[in-house]
């Protein structure tokens, strides 16, 4: 049921590959239809603006101490408080939205770039092959990404760099199971069988016909995994084994705020707004997007 | 049936010894002496020489693997260096908390999710069904460990209505101490199931089987339950077999936000003080309840669809 | 038709769709009528409206279906104002139904036997005799070792074994009527001729009548009693089988059998179409309905909607207006 599911998800996509002019605009218009899609879009445009923006539009330097009053809850100088050393959380917050998106960009493009790789070799290549290449991904997919993600930090100790690493490897294997079904299901179509009989090598055929079939899919569940990674990286840096003090990070800031619960609830509060914001804000618009490009595209969990 | 117990066993083992043999190899790949590593900050010559020779550093590494297979198969996770006391009987200490902690998620997750996700499929464009379909996608996105936080600050520290720290003694405390880290590891469950439910109920409904049921006159609420839920429940077993994985790393945050014991609180204690083998004992473990968890819901799908069971 | 009195009587039925883009007039001023113990067959291309009409027989439309006019009476009763309870006692009792893909028809989790208890739940029989019924009748429909065949999936069975299942469960309650919505499009050739001869033997035996939806004009011919042919929503001929297929009266059967391979005579090279598409019917065209793809049309049709004119033979009408008294005159 899943095989036939997914091939009828290439069919529409290599029909919606070949766009009509105006497809665009009509995009747009479902788009703007779909109010939760409208939400979604906003709250994205406001954060990736935060993070380009950032050094331009904190009120505060963000690692400067004692700007307010020691656990402040809002205020017209401070939006959403200060934390235990009176440091101003929005600045903080807005300063930890570049941590933030450096993470996803840097693990999504990693992941996707590999995760494409093994995909089609898995599905373009030999049995064998195949074979192997699934039975390590559903290795590393068995392990729970924080247990892993420890494991590596007690090896490698708590870094930036481990965190992209970890959440990388573990998303490798998501994004090289599709490209591997979808991979498959095209390498079967009768247009490529058509074309390798005729001679066409496996180079032209992987990069004429199927990548370009099998990375519009991809895209979109690595939009609709933007907060997943975002999520893997505060909470790593929540239990202080992402990014290191004093890095304004949305996870630190949250561990920083943990440890004053019983003082002040604002820190907490303030602390999560963001991380909620662009969680929901990605999820409401790659729903919405999914809904438009691909109705069928379903994680095969 | 014994062949598919076979088999299945046969791939949790590869996988389980593919996991471990990852974080061997990776042990080894970061540069510096595996047993300084292993050490982390305690480590004195003498114990490192004690711990080279225990792990058989001086031999090839297929030895060092066999070496580690084997204790591993003994039950034997070597010792925690620092106190001397066995790793397996440090982490069996905490793993009834954490299975007692996913059950309990798991449980309220699906009780509530799964008739969720059928009443959203019977009565469609509904305002509950709409409602039901917002908050599912909310609940899903918000990470774990904010949820987690929310549910610690609204109803431990401020309404002061469940305990904040620990698991409790005795059923009643247990319980008490239970609820919240259950409530936020499960919260997100809800939405997903209900979700996965309701989009597999209306594929069933439109089936043709349920329109012949229907055209044989049988009774609507047979119809839902035996002819369409039977069925529509089978993907959400397989999201909740393959989900463990996810649901333990919510359970690492709850049990550290709620001060509890368990196997994710003594993971980040291992990590904390750089006690590797407490983390390889750790890993090992959650692998297995993985394994055992996707066992449990193939027999599970097994029992509820004869194809799947034929299959086997 | 005079000989029987009629078990069932479609008037003036009309049903809409409703669509994102408008509502779709599906199903337009049906009028036929099912004697007892008669084999109808409702016959037209795919979106004719054939479906959505046996469908409508049961009152088992989709939810987006909305009847807006008509009557279906059955025996004295008239299904569209039946409550659901009196409804559902009808439902597999008085009426049942033979679905189009036998692969999807059947309960995948369930095994035969209970598929075939649970149906009989209205029965006071003892559980013993409706085991009893059902191994009967699935030795009746040609089931091979059927008492141990009960216990088995549907997945077990063939396409055309299953739908021997299917027919076998509509008939165990004994209706009065069978619907069969194309019961033989999924399956080859050889089986639906077995399919057929078996439905036939079950229907002598049994006495039930019989709607049978098909767009293979071959079976119908070969089983049916009665013909009724169907374009775009629309009644545009019926009578019995031997009027319509001697002399098909509706430039749209006509045109209908110049296009069944099977009935080709001469050699070609290409298999003849009927020219033109099926008109829209979110916007029904005035006049007659046939009339863009009529060879023979004329400019009264783009006036007028036609009514059923009696053609040649007993009990036979087609909607054109080259029937009409007053055009045969001119």
């Amino acid at each position: 049921m899943a095989a036939s599911e997914e091939n009828v998800s290439i069919a529409d996509h290599a029909k919606r590959t070949r766009r009509e002019p105006g497809a665009l605009r009509q995009y747009a218009t479902q788009l703007a239809g779909n109010p939760l899609g409208i939400v979604g879009l906003v709250l994205v445009v406001l954060i990736i603006g935060c993070a380009i923006l950032s050094p331009w539009i904190v009120p505060y330097d963000p690692t400067q101490i004692f700007v307010g009053p020691r656990l402040g809850g809002p205020s017209w100088a401070h939006w959403l408080g200060t934390d235990q050393l009176g440091r101003d959380t929005l600045s903080r917050v807005i300063a930890g939205s570049r941590i933030a998106m450096l993470v996803a960009v840097a693990t999504l493009g990693t992941a996707l770039t590999i995760g494409l790789l093994l995909g089609l070799i898995a599905g373009y290549g030999p049995q064998w092959l195949d074979n192997i290449l699934l039975l390590l991904f559903d290795a590393v997919r068995s392990f729970p990404v924080i247990v892993f993600g420890l494991a590596l930090v007690t090896l490698l100790g708590p870094s930036l760099q481990t965190v992209i690493l970890v959440v990388a490897i573990t998303s490798v294997p998501i994004y090289a199971r599709i490209a591997r079904t979808q991979t498959q299901s095209l390498r079967n179509a009768e247009y490529i069988q058509a074309e390798r009989a005729m001679g066409a090598g496996t180079m032209r055929t992987l990069a004429i016909h199927i990548l370009p079939n099998v990375i519009g899919p991809l895209l979109i569940l690595v939009s609709m995994d933007v907060p997943l990674v975002i999520a893997t990286e505060a909470g790593l840096s929540f239990l202080g084994m992402g990014v290191r003090p004093p890095t304004p990070s949305w996870g630190t800031i949250l561990n920083d705020g943990y440890g004053v619960i019983r003082n002040s609830p604002w820190p907490v509060i303030s602390g999560s707004v963001p991380i909620v914001i662009v969680t929901l804000g990605f999820t409401f618009l790659g729903e919405a997007l999914r809904d438009i490009f691909d109705p069928k595209l379903r994680r095969d969990l | 049936m014994l062949f598919y117990f076979i088999r299945r066993l046969g791939l949790s083992v590869i996988v389980v010894v593919l996991a471990v043999t990852i974080l061997n190899v990776m042990l080894h790949l970061v540069p510096g002496d595996p047993a300084v590593m292993i050490l982390g900050p305690r480590a004195t010559p003498e114990l490192i020489a004690k711990t080279r020779e225990a792990m058989g550093l001086d031999r090839s590494f297929p030895m060092q693997m066999a070496i580690f297979f084997g204790n591993v198969l003994r039950g034997d996770l070597g010792r925690d260096v620092f106190t001397d006391r066995s790793v397996t009987t440090i982490v069996m200490e905490q793993l009834p908390y954490t299975l007692m902690l996913i059950t309990a998620s798991i449980a309220w997750a699906a009780a509530l999710g799964i008739p969720l996700g059928c009443y959203s499929a019977l009565h469609r464009n509904t305002w509950l069904d709409k409602i039901t379909g917002v908050l599912s996608v909310s609940t899903i996105s918000i990470p774990s460990f904010v949820m987690a936080l929310y549910a610690l600050l609204a109803f431990a520290v401020g309404l002061k209505w469940f305990p904040a720290v620990g698991a409790g003694e005795g059923f009643a405390d247990s319980f008490h101490h239970l609820v919240l880290p259950a409530f936020a590891v499960g919260i997100s469950w809800v939405g997903y199931l209900a979700r996965i439910v309701r989009a597999s109920m209306l594929e069933v409904l439109g089936e043709t089987h349920v329109r012949m049921a229907r055209a044989f006159g049988l009774r609507e609420r047979k119809i839902v339950v035996a002819y369409a839920l039977r069925i529509a429940v089978l993907p959400a077993v397989t999201l909740i077999g393959a989900g463990v994985a996810y649901l333990l790393s919510a359970a690492v945050f709850a049990e550290v936000i709620f001060a509890r014991p368990g196997i994710g609180a003594l993971i980040v204690k291992a990590v904390d003080s750089r006690n590797y083998p407490i983390v390889l004992g750790c890993v090992l473990v959650t692998t297995g309840i993985i394994v055992v968890a996707t066992l449990i819901s193939d027999l599970v799908n097994a029992w509820l669809d004869p194809r799947v069971r034929e299959n086997l | 038709m005079p000989q029987a009195e009629p078990l069932l009587t479609v008037s003036d039925l009309s049903l809409d769709f409703g669509t994102p883009r408008g509502r779709l007039h599906a199903l337009r001023n049906v009028h036929f009528a099912v004697p007892k113990g008669r084999i109808v067959g409702i016959v037209g291309e795919s979106g004719c409206g054939k479906s959505t009409l046996a469908h409508s027989l049961m009152r088992l439309v989709p939810g987006n279906a909305d009847i807006v006019a008509g009557t279906i009476d059955f025996e004295g009763e008239n299904i569209l104002e039946l409550g659901e309870r009196r409804l559902r006692e009808l439902r597999g009792q008085r009426i049942s139904m033979v679905f189009q893909d036998p692969m999807t028809a059947l309960n995948p989790v369930t095994t035969i036997g209970r598929q075939m208890y649970e149906i009989q739940y209205r029965s006071k029989r003892s559980s013993a005799e409706k085991r009893t019924a059902a191994i009967e009748m699935l030795e009746r429909v040609g089931i091979p070792d059927a008492a141990s065949r009960l216990d088995a999936y549907p997945h077990h069975f063939s396409g055309g074994m299953r739908q021997r299942l299917c027919i076998a469960m509509a008939l165990l309650t004994r209706p009065a009527l069978l619907v069969a919505d194309e019961p033989t499009t999924a399956l080859d050739a050889t089986l639906e001729v077995q399919i057929i001869n078996m439905l036939k033997d079950l229907q002598s035996d049994l006495g039930c009548s019989v709607v049978f939806v098909s767009h293979h004009l071959g079976t119908v011919a070969e089983l049916c009693d009665d013909v009724v042919v169907m374009y775009a929503g629309e009644v545009v001929e019926k009578g019995p089988v031997r009027e319509i297929f001697h002399r098909p009266s509706h430039p749209y059967t006509q045109a209908l059998f110049e296009c069944d391979p099977g009935r080709i005579k001469e050699k070609t090279r290409e298999l003849p179409t009927i020219p033109g598409e099926l008109p829209d019917l979110r916007n029904v065209p005035g006049g007659c309905i046939f009339k863009a793809r009529c060879p023979k049309a004329f400019g009264r049709c783009e006036r007028e909607h036609p009514e059923p004119y009696v053609a040649e033979g007993e009990d036979h009408v087609a909607r054109c207006f080259l029937l009409d008294e007053e055009e045969v005159a001119a």
